[in-house]
């Protein structure tokens, strides 16, 4: 066996939720793995660590990715939005708030993947029609719901955003 | 009256903590602890012949590495057979480390536990296990046969044989007019939560306790076995199911054998141990469930009557038989949906593979029941050239009919007696709902086009709410805080809110003051878990009960403190109060201080309740002899048979003339659960039955090739639907109260995927034209079956509505 | 499913990464998007000792439009070149092939480049590579080589690329005036990989067919040009039934069985495409002719 048996740590800076954090981890730390033991912010879920079910997606640098497709090191450079940041009880987020209000969730477990990935897209689409919303959301599984419930979060989503931009904060 | 609670569409409680991160699922828990991995067998069928660790001793955080042999006592004997029956004449169970022999590729023979998974791997990566391969049993052709046996001492690899009936099916099919012989097969799927299992255990030295955690649908289950299998006191054992991402039947299997590794790990280690299953293990070593191949004999009159059903299958049930033959023994009672069978004979075979095990799959069995039924009452139909709609209506079972004894033993044992439902009124609001008598005409219209389309239905009932019990138990707080715990588990139901809505509406409280806590052995340790459809029957009820005991108990109270009659009281908003002086009034919290005779004030409220506060009754003692201290109730429900829930499905296909690809254009369903506690939660589950339901229809299926290798163990080659491939359901309902319980429910969990599969498989047929006899369906193979129908090797439908239109456009 | 360990290197620029590979290319990997790397890495289907990160290089995230062609850097995440104007103005059929790379989450982190450097038959970006006679752009220690996509694609997830050399960029050459294109494939699900899959290629001059070329996905080999001009050319492009190519693709093509479809079933389908995708293209390049017509002022 060639390989190492003791591993280097590397010390990895990132910047999560606006808040610039630090731990020591080996170059092979997924960034899911990484955000979930490492920095303990548990929001953000492994459901599959191929990439396919889209459960583990952050925000880079307000771009949706996968965090079991990129690795802790390699993230360093950017700024990382997860389901935390997105939103708190009191305070939720306008995805987080439509998906109480629409049933868009049951277990959970897929969530946080489907808030950023819809917080991203109504950045760039702020007024999808049902069709596009249920697009929006086709790289994401969800075992639960069977999807109806989460593209009606998706267009009220939008409209919450509407409704706070216009000041008529629900 | 406070707000209308139950019956009402309220948010869920539970997600505000869910969409902002706060979620506790299995791998959230025990920051720190040891990681277990396992080296999984890669052979369907193998003989262990060395196990070398030599090889892996070196890598830097390895903490242990264990096999079969370095397990003590029970740990090492074979896992349990969890429901026995007698049908089951030759039943086996994995060890929870292979001994000696692996039957399925994905078996654990080696336990390893390190710093984190990341080493963990890296050892198992390195442990040298060498195999002598044995010939594999794949797929049930290959069982049947028993030319190659999975267990050498279970000859033609059959572990189980029943047979059930009612009536002389012999006689009544020798005197039928008419009498069709079908083959029907379904394949293989899987539950596939987006969590997979997990299991994380805390060794207590110093209490010598043990505290689990698993990703689990049943705590009482896990916490009794583990205690068995470490000979541990039940009193020293605790498990707690945290927040679960979902199960759909195969985290009622247990205990896995994680469930009893990672336990007995951090017992021997003195350390916390996790196990998070990742997806490929979920693949391979969880549980599968649908594959069955069904033979069906039908006698009929001329107007579609059914006189005999006589049918036999055969039942993949994997390389090991640990949950027993639930599955098809539902598959057998459940087949018979809202029809009247006249005689009827089911006896079917379960068989052995050297593949993953097989326990119950949300529908459980149904699925393949009812695609079973419901093709052949759309071969009957098109024998006699009648509506398919018609002739299900004509063998329906009438409400005045109910309750309906079928003369069989259901899964729990008991009788197969339907307690109610009302199936005209379901399939009339169905057939308006999808539009069933225009749809000719639409096809024509589409046709005109180019386009073929075809029209499914499918109905189905569902024995819901098995016993044996649920408990529910209510404590409410000197601060008004209602407590409510039972034992059985969540995956998503939203249990939190909707048992939270029954004691809102029992209790007279705002919902917002009521706290419930499930899957937790510390909180109820009397339970049996979240499967077949049960826990807002069996759950419900008991907590309803238990809340009117703790009314009962409250308003016994404030009347001595009011001094008036109890029946003069009344709760609202959390206050009891005089009925129509609500300015006699004393809050619950009040009520709860005084239920509980204080000797020290521990808070300003607790004050009234202390000896010299001048409040006591000197002639009684200040516990009443039949009282206990505290504002509680507990209660039990248990049935004395399953409650009865059904519904019908319709959808609308269309299907590509070159390419064959299928495209559901709408899908509608009719769905009766009796009462509904929150009918946004029904809907929900309703949906996500019917989008598994989709998956198995025309996605999902495990491809094993003939070595036993499972060819698609990963979500890129097995495919679950993403938002893209799942219709709009457009749904209706019917609510026909169980007589069996006090709330009139029936259970909604499964429902939705049950009739899918017959439907689509209906849907196409009707588009195609001829028969289709094997689901799932891919492009591939209708493209094929339209091939093997063009050379005509495969008939066509005797009286096919769309080939009468096309032959007279001709 | 954690990857093994392996040892990471960050170069800042082309020049240091080439000197990293030339040390440990025989042992590693060369990670930019890594959206079909980790994966494999996470199954420990791979396990490279050195993993050469480049997604510090400076200078490789450009894309680049000259008269000739679009050049796509080796840190340009495909969603960056689908949302391009000017490379969707120069070379519409980049983005018609894009919106069927995997999901869009996927397209934001993988890279152009990267799935071309992947070589998967499976793959829409190398099918376009080929369509459009692309070069790969290869540096090493020992300097840069422009590698014709002829010469590039070997087999299965092989290419000629030495183990010392990093693409740092690809060129796709524009198409003739007025060509239009087209992509198609169908997928088992939204976002698969495809079960057949093709891009089209048709110039369309004083409505007469000139040129018209093919290639697929998931069908071939090696990704590669179809060329169907020869059944075709001259023809009256209103009204022509682009079945005439079906017998010229069924023989260039050798589909392969799968568990998501037979070969046979391929082969209907990329026929079924091809006609479907030759149609899109030449409505698109008969109305290119009009449009650059209306342009210069000419009346129909």
């Amino acid at each position: 066996m060639s390989e190492p048996t003791t591993e280097e740590l590397l010390d990895i800076t990132l910047t999560v939720n606006g808040v610039r954090r630090q731990a020591q981890a080996p170059a092979r730390r997924l960034l899911s793995d990484f955000l979930r033991h490492d920095l303990q912010l548990t929001g953000t879920h492994v459901g599959c660590e191929h990439g396919v079910c889209g459960a583990c997606t952050v925000l880079v640098d307000g771009a949706p990715m996968r965090s079991c497709l990129m690795f802790a090191v390699t993230a360093q450079a950017h700024a990382i939005t997860t389901v935390e940041g997105l939103g708190t009880i009191e305070a939720m987020g306008p995805v987080q708030q439509a998906f109480t209000e629409c049933h868009g969730l049951q277990c959970g477990f897929c969530t946080p993947g489907f808030l950023t990935t819809i917080t991203a897209y109504l950045e760039e689409n702020p007024e999808p029609t049902e069709h596009e919303a249920r697009e929006a959301i086709s790289g994401n599984l969800c075992r639960c719901t069977g999807y109806q419930n989460i593209v009606k979060s998706v267009l009220r989503a939008a409209e919450i955003r509407r409704e706070r931009a216009a000041g008529t904060r629900p | 009256m406070t707000t209308k609670m139950f019956g009402a569409p309220i948010r869920r409680k539970e997600d505000p903590r869910l969409v902002t991160g706060g979620g506790r699922y299995l791998d959230d828990l025990g920051h720190g602890a040891l990681a277990a991995a396992f080296v999984r067998s890669p052979h369907a069928h193998a003989r262990i012949v060395d196990i070398d660790v030599s090889g892996a001793l070196e890598v830097d955080g390895l903490v242990a590495i264990y096999t079969h042999e370095d397990l003590p006592g029970r740990v090492g004997e074979p896992l349990p057979l969890l429901i026995p029956h007698p049908a089951l004449t030759h039943g086996r169970t994995p060890y929870a480390l292979a001994k000696d022999e692996v039957n399925h590729v994905g078996e654990p023979v080696v336990m390893v536990v390190a710093r984190d998974r990341y080493l963990a791997e890296d050892v198992c990566q390195r442990i040298r296990v060498d195999y002598e391969p044995l010939a594999p049993v794949v797929g049930i052709e290959r069982a049947r046969d028993g030319a190659e046996l999975v267990h050498p001492d279970v000859p033609g690899n059959v572990a189980a044989h029943l047979v059930q009936q009612n009536g002389d099916v012999e006689e009544a099919l020798a005197g039928a007019p008419h009498v069709l012989d079908l083959d029907l097969s379904i394949e293989r799927s899987a539950c596939m939560p987006m969590e997979g299992k997990g299991v994380l255990a805390r060794w207590d030295p110093e209490k010598a306790e043990l505290r689990i955690f698993s990703s689990t649908q049943t705590s009482t289950g896990v916490r009794a076995a583990v205690a068995a299998k470490l000979d541990l006191p039940l009193a020293k054992v605790e498990c707690i199911a945290p927040d679960v991402g979902g199960g759909f039947g195969v985290k009622i299997m247990h205990p896995w054998p994680e469930e009893i590794l990672v336990p007995w790990a951090a017992k021997t280690l003195g350390q916390q141990v996790k196990w998070t299953e990742d997806r490929r293990e979920h693949f391979i070593s969880s549980a599968h469930e649908r594959g069955q191949l069904h033979q069906v004999r039908v006698g009929f009159d001329d107007d579609g009557r059914l006189l005999g059903l006589d049918v036999k299958f055969w039942h993949d049930n994997g390389a090991y038989t640990p949950y027993g033959i639930i599955v098809p023994i539902i598959t057998s009672t459940q087949l018979l949906g809202p029809y009247k069978p006249g005689a009827y004979r089911c006896e079917f075979w379960s068989l052995y593979t050297n593949t993953v095990l097989v326990t119950p799959y949300r529908g459980a069995g149904r699925p393949q029941g009812c695609f079973a039924m419901e093709r052949t009452m759309d071969a009957i139909a098109d024998y006699l050239g009648l509506d398919r709609a018609e002739v299900r209506s004509r063998n329906f079972i009438l409400p005045e009919e109910m309750p309906w004894d079928h003369g069989l033993l259901f899964q729990d044992g008991r009788p197969l007696r339907y307690d109610s439902g009302d199936f005209p009124a379901s399939l009339a609001k169905l057939k308006a709902l999808v539009g069933w008598d225009d749809f000719a005409a639409y096809r024509a219209e589409a046709q005109a086009q180019g386009r073929k389309v075809g029209l499914g239905i499918g109905c189905y009932v569902e024995g819901t709410g098995v016993g044996p019990y649920e408990g529910g138990h209510i404590q409410i707080e000197t601060s008004g805080r209602v407590n409510v715990s039972t034992g059985l588990t969540s995956q998503g139901q939203g249990h939190e809110t909707s048992f939270a809505q029954i004691v809102a509406e029992e209790l007279g409280v705002p919902i917002e003051d009521v706290f419930v806590t499930t899957g937790d052995t510390r909180r109820m340790p009397y339970a049996v878990g979240t499967f077949a459809s049960r826990a807002a029957v069996m759950s419900g009820n008991a907590i309803a009960l238990a809340t009117r005991n703790v009314k009962a108990k409250a308003l016994r109270i404030a009347a001595d403190a009011l001094e008036v009659a109890v029946e003069d009281l009344e709760i609202v908003d959390g206050v009891v109060q005089v009925k129509g002086a609500p300015g006699t009034q004393m809050s619950l919290g009040t009520v709860s201080v005084l239920s509980n005779p204080l000797r020290y004030a521990f808070d300003e409220a607790a004050k009234a309740a202390t000896q010299f506060a001048g409040t006591t009754d000197l002639s009684k003692p200040p516990v009443a002899d039949d009282d206990e201290p505290g504002l509680e109730g507990k209660d039990f429900y248990s049935p004395t048979q399953a409650t009865f829930a059904n519904g019908m499905h319709a959808a609308i296909v269309e299907t590509d003339p070159v390419t064959a690809e299928i495209r559901i254009l709408r899908y509608c369903v009719v769905h009766d659960c009796g009462t509904m506690i929150n009918p946004m939660i029904v809907e929900g589950q309703v949906h996500g039955g019917v989008a598994q339901g989709v998956g198995g229809a025309l996605y999902e299926r495990m491809v094993y090739d003939e070595s036993g290798q499972l060819l698609n163990a990963s979500f890129m080659d097995f495919l679950m639907p993403y938002a893209s491939e799942v219709p709009f359901i457009e749904t209706d309902h019917l609510e026909t109260p169980s007589p069996l319980n006090p709330l009139g429910i029936k259970g909604a969990g499964e429902a939705g995927c049950i009739p899918v599969t017959a439907v689509i498989a209906s849907a196409i047929e009707d588009a195609e034209g001829f028969p289709i006899t094997s689901m799932p369906i891919s492009p591939v193979e209708l493209w094929e079956l339209r091939a093997r129908h063009a050379r005509g090797e495969l008939p066509s439908l005797a009286h096919h509505a769309a080939y009468r239109t096309s032959e007279e456009n001709q | 499913m954690k990857p093994a360990p392996f040892v990471h290197h960050a170069p800042r620029s082309v020049e240091e990464a080439a000197a990293t590979l030339a040390q440990v290319g025989h042992d590693g990997k060369v990670l930019a998007g890594g959206q079909s790397l980790i994966p494999i890495l996470n199954m420990r289907l791979a396990s490279p000792a050195h993993l050469v990160d480049i997604n510090q290089v400076a200078g490789l995230a450009e894309v680049t439009l000259t008269p000739e062609a679009v050049r796509v850097g080796a840190l340009v995440r495909h969603a960056r070149l689908e949302h391009h104007p000017e490379a969707y103005a120069a070379l519409p059929l980049l983005r018609q092939a894009l919106t069927h790379v995997a999901h869009p989450v996927i397209r934001n982190r993988g890279t152009t480049v990267g799935s071309i450097a992947h070589a998967d038959a499976a793959g829409e970006m190398p099918a376009v590579l080929a369509l459009t006679g692309g070069v790969v752009e290869a540096v090493s220690t020992a300097g840069t080589r422009d590698i014709d996509a002829t010469d590039f694609f070997l087999g299965a997830l092989e290419t000629s690329l030495a183990e010392d050399e990093l693409v740092v960029a690809v060129r796709f050459p524009r198409f003739a005036t007025g060509t239009g294109t087209a992509f198609l494939e169908r997928a088992r699900r939204h976002g698969d990989y495809a079960m057949a899959g093709v891009a089209a290629a048709v110039q369309v001059v004083d409505g007469a067919v000139r040129d018209a070329r093919l290639s697929f996905v998931s069908v071939t080999d090696v990704p590669r040009v179809v060329d169907v001009t020869d059944q075709v050319r001259g023809h009256e492009a209103d009204g022509l039934d682009w079945r005439a190519v079906a017998p010229t693709v069924r023989d260039q093509i050798e589909p392969e069985g799968d568990i998501h479809a037979t070969a046979e079933y391929r082969a209907m389908l990329a026929i079924e495409l091809a006609r479907l995708a030759l149609d899109e293209a030449t409505a698109k390049s008969v109305a290119a002719q009009y449009d650059s017509a209306a342009e210069r002022g000419i009346a129909r």
